[in-house]
């Protein structure tokens, strides 16, 4: 993939999904990790203990509609981020590219 | 906001395409209020990443033969109630930019996210658009 932003990361800008080793989901814009965490900005977030609807459905909504932003910053620890990808690579029933 | 000076070549480099910008409520509410035929809107966007590719993106899709009867753009972050107004009109899909919608008789057929914009080469994304011109518009819509 371009990277489109010199001195960036490769994912910077991009649409990503988070898999959280909590089993929460974040999907949102990377920023960038640093050593405080990983940095996400318009964030809509699954929890499962929360959000009735399964997440593989809920990742194909905001697919096709697009994210509500819940969050305008979010801040994750690197051991809660087990899986970084991009939102439009996600494919269903875990098999993901 | 950004410097004007900064935004005039993104919106000329739509506008020289012949997509019509729109730049006021009433401007948007004239020309999809209608809701009638094909209609793209292209949502501009500061981006240097995403809109970067998403201009020379349309450029190519619309060099298609089969093409929307109405070309029209708005800028968000910039137009910012014209860009409220346009998104009115495609509420259900959330605001993103850069954004191209299609629309036929008033109700969305296609869209494309800026997640399905990002790190893709113009060409690739042109190929979506056509795809879908292909589908929804007939030929003799030429705008």
């Amino acid at each position: 993939m371009t990277v489109f932003h010199p001195g960036h990361e490769e994912l910077h800008g991009v649409t990503v999904v988070v898999e959280g080793a909590s089993g929460r989901l974040w999907v949102g814009r990377y920023h960038e990790t640093n050593d405080r965490g990983v940095v996400l900005h318009d964030v809509a977030i699954h929890d499962p203990a929360t959000v009735s609807e399964p997440r593989d459905h809920w990742v194909e909504r905001l697919r096709k509609f697009g994210i509500k932003v819940e969050e305008p910053f979010v801040l994750l620890p690197v051991k809660e981020a087990s899986r970084i990808i991009r939102l439009a690579e996600w494919q269903v029933s875990g098999s993901r590219t | 906001m950004y410097n004007e000076m900064m935004v005039k070549p993104m919106r000329e480099e739509v506008s020289r395409l012949g997509v019509r910008e729109l730049r006021s409520v009433a401007e948007v509410d004239a020309a999809l209020g209608p809701g009638e035929g094909t209609v793209l809107v292209f949502v501009n966007s500061v981006c240097g990443c995403a809109a970067g590719a998403a201009r020379p993106a349309l450029d190519l899709a619309l060099r298609h033969p089969v093409r929307p009867q109405q070309l029209l753009t708005v800028f968000a972050g910039q137009d910012v109630d014209a860009a409220a107004r346009a998104r009115s009109y495609f509420a259900e899909y959330q605001p993103s930019s850069p954004s191209i919608a299609l629309l036929r008789d008033g109700a969305v057929v296609h869209f494309v996210h800026r997640h399905m914009i990002e790190g893709r080469g113009p060409q690739a994304i042109a190929a979506d658009l056509t795809g879908a011109f292909d589908r929804y518009c007939t030929k003799q819509e030429v705008a």
